[in-house]
């Protein structure tokens, strides 16, 4: 019974990262406004992907799952990964 | 006592795993969407202007929101708190719903301008702003669908709660739904900067 079931997260933890998340959010947007050229893009996509890792490992309790749910995402990634290199492999070099 | 079978990670782990093939699905978007930035870069960028950058904040933060309204109430049905588990559920629907009607008031001023797939006006602005609201539309009411799927699926659960269905004991029900929900922001976190910010 208790290895399928989490212990309760603290509301406190909660809250904490969903800050963290509006002041990323907030990042995102001033940086945009300023012309980094190519490099827009690329914080762009840096600080979503931290706010997905805080969202995943926090809220989604990812944490707290077994080696497996791990696994599981490091295999999707990878899976786009190869979809993402294999198309701009193709798209660039025409 | 009956003896039945019970596997609550099993039961995670499924929601993870279609939600492994959710992030896929959302990506063959997100590639199309790379690929046409690569070949329309300038276009790209007058297309993106031309979305209200305050809808699109707004709805971020309502998003963000309701992922913490959800995963508080996860935290609350495991520590036995059901009236909070239930105001935590429906303030998520209530978000969802908040949601939704700005992507309508949003989509009305876009397509009151002609700027709808498929519209002539769109097409005389050029293939490259014409491909970035056609994958804006696609991408963002795919989006909205999900939105609207995982809203359903809380408020559900949020019944099942009051009736005693979804108990501290038994909550992988409220748990997977949360997950979908949180899915549903965590693409919003990459549509959002992507088709509302680029300069």
């Amino acid at each position: 019974m208790s290895e399928h079931t989490h212990e309760p997260v603290p509301y406190r933890t909660f809250i904490l990262i969903w800050v963290a998340l509006l002041v990323l959010t907030a990042i995102t947007i001033a940086v945009s406004r300023v012309d980094l050229g190519a490099l827009n893009i690329w914080v762009a996509l840096g600080v979503a992907s931290i706010k997905s890792s805080l969202v995943i490992f926090v809220f989604m309790h990812l944490r707290q799952e077994s080696k497996l749910f791990k696994i599981g995402l490091m295999v999707m990634l990878s899976i786009l990964a190869i979809f993402i290199g294999l198309t701009f492999f193709d798209v660039l070099y025409r | 006592m009956s003896i039945e079978h019970r596997d609550d990670t099993g039961d995670r782990f499924g929601m993870w795993l279609f939600l492994y093939t959710e992030v896929i699905l959302f990506s063959g978007l997100f590639i199309l969407y790379a690929v046409s930035l690569a070949n329309y870069p300038e276009q790209f960028s007058q297309a993106s202007h031309k979305l209200n950058i305050y809808f699109g904040t707004v709805n971020t933060l309502v998003l963000l929101t309701s992922s913490l309204t959800i995963a508080l109430a996860v935290s609350a049905i495991q520590m036995g708190r059901i009236k909070q588990t239930l105001i935590l559920c429906w303030i998520t629907v209530g978000l969802a719903i908040v949601f939704l009607i700005n992507k309508y008031f949003e989509w009305s001023a876009e397509i009151g301008h002609g700027i709808y797939p498929g519209s002539e006006q769109l097409a005389e602005m050029g293939a490259g702003i014409t491909v970035f609201f056609n994958l804006y539309y696609f991408t963002a009411g795919l989006h909205g669908l999900h939105v609207l799927i995982g809203a359903t699926l809380i408020g559900v659960v949020a019944v099942m709660t009051a009736k005693g269905k979804v108990t501290s004991d038994r909550y992988v029900l409220l748990e997977n739904s949360a997950l979908y929900w949180h899915l549903v922001d965590l693409v919003w976190i990459f549509l959002f900067p992507l088709y509302y910010l680029i300069l």
